[in-house]
């Protein structure tokens, strides 16, 4: 529960500074806030209460592979949502990443990151 | 004036959007079948006791494949953005003694814990991505210690070609010796004993090529933010 509102509020806040903020720079900020509020609703959505990691080895469950899932059933949380975050983080990076790199060219190209600076751009 | 309160009223709304989210959420007593019946198969079928790993590689193996190919377009779209019309070559300023100390101490540890993780992906925490993200800090210690380490965009080009081209060729393996509906399927590989280095299937092997390859990646975006997308 803390986890879900933490990550909501992580999201407000990462859509208020992009909304706010006029600077590129802050608003990349702004967005890598509101990536990092997502994982944490992704992961507090797949929680089980008393759950851990969900690698099925003798901690977990002693049972040979065969029956050893099921055995673990009441004691690992949900492994997809962890496989959507881990997908999510990498994408995040490369996006941000990419981001970053149009900053920098748009920096050389008009010698400013704020984005009231381009005005002959807007519609 | 009006701005600000139209950006307030934005937020407000855009909180009221997530307010079910937050009341309707309870923490689960049980998994869901889809879950359950990944945890059950992962020890059963594939031999693999790291189930996130049986979901990413195996069982969405397919989504896999397709944010290798985001993290690929993403790596081509920052070298294209960085790269500089007319090259002026630029002094870079050497590492501090404690960075150049560190960084001959530390870089080839980095690299083995890097090659571990992503060989131990079906057994522990850990899997292609990490491994390749911790492989690719190491080349950013090196960047930043050394003055003369050029990091050769050829073989960085190379490495990344071949691993994408063998784990898609694995995954067309899967698809040939086992049968249709087989893309990506590691079972076409002997099973060997459970919690052993060679169990799993393919598994080991397509994530090592996961590794290679995203470690390549970030580190040809690395050197092309410090050489602005030179061709060297």
């Amino acid at each position: 529960m803390i986890m879900m509102i933490t990550g909501l509020l992580l999201i407000l806040a990462g859509v208020s500074i992009m909304l706010y903020r006029k600077e590129i720079l802050r608003m990349i900020i702004g967005f890598t806030v509101v990536d990092t509020g997502i994982h944490l609703v992704i992961v507090a959505i797949g929680y089980v209460k008393g759950g851990t990691a969900p690698i099925i080895d003798k901690a977990v469950s002693a049972a040979p592979p065969a029956m050893a899932g099921v055995k673990a059933l009441t004691r690992v949380v949900d492994p997809i949502p962890s496989a959507l975050v881990l997908t999510a983080i990498v994408i995040g990076l490369a996006v941000t990443g990419l981001m970053l790199a149009y900053a920098v060219r748009l920096s050389k190209y008009g010698n400013s990151t704020d984005i009231s600076d381009y005005e002959e751009q807007k519609w | 004036m009006i701005k600000y309160i139209l950006i307030v009223a934005a937020i407000l709304g855009f909180a009221w959007l997530l307010l079910p989210l937050a009341r309707d959420f309870q923490v689960a007593e049980e998994l869901p079948p889809l879950a359950s019946e990944y945890v059950q198969g992962s020890p059963r079928d594939l031999n693999m006791p790291n189930v996130v790993t049986a979901v990413v590689v195996t069982y969405r193996g397919l989504d896999t494949l397709g944010e290798v190919s985001v993290l690929f377009l993403a790596t081509a779209g920052i070298g294209y953005f960085l790269k500089r019309r007319h090259h002026r070559k630029h002094e870079r300023t050497p590492g501090s003694e404690i960075m150049r100390t560190g960084a001959k101490f530390l870089v080839p540890m980095i690299m083995v814990l890097g090659i571990y993780i992503f060989s131990h992906g079906h057994l522990s925490p850990g899997g292609g991505f990490q491994g390749g993200v911790v492989i690719a800090s190491g080349i950013l210690m090196l960047i930043m210690a050394e003055v003369q380490f050029e990091v050769s965009h050829r073989l960085l080009h190379w490495s990344e070609s071949i691993s994408g081209i063998a784990y898609v060729s694995l995954g067309l393996a899967g698809l040939i010796l086992i049968g249709m509906n087989h893309f990506l399927d590691p079972r076409f590989w002997a099973a060997g004993p459970y919690l052993a280095l060679f169990s799993a299937g393919a598994v080991p092997v397509i994530y090592s090529l996961i590794g290679i390859k995203v470690g390549s990646e970030l580190a040809s975006v690395l050197a092309s933010i410090q050489d602005e997308g030179e061709e060297v």
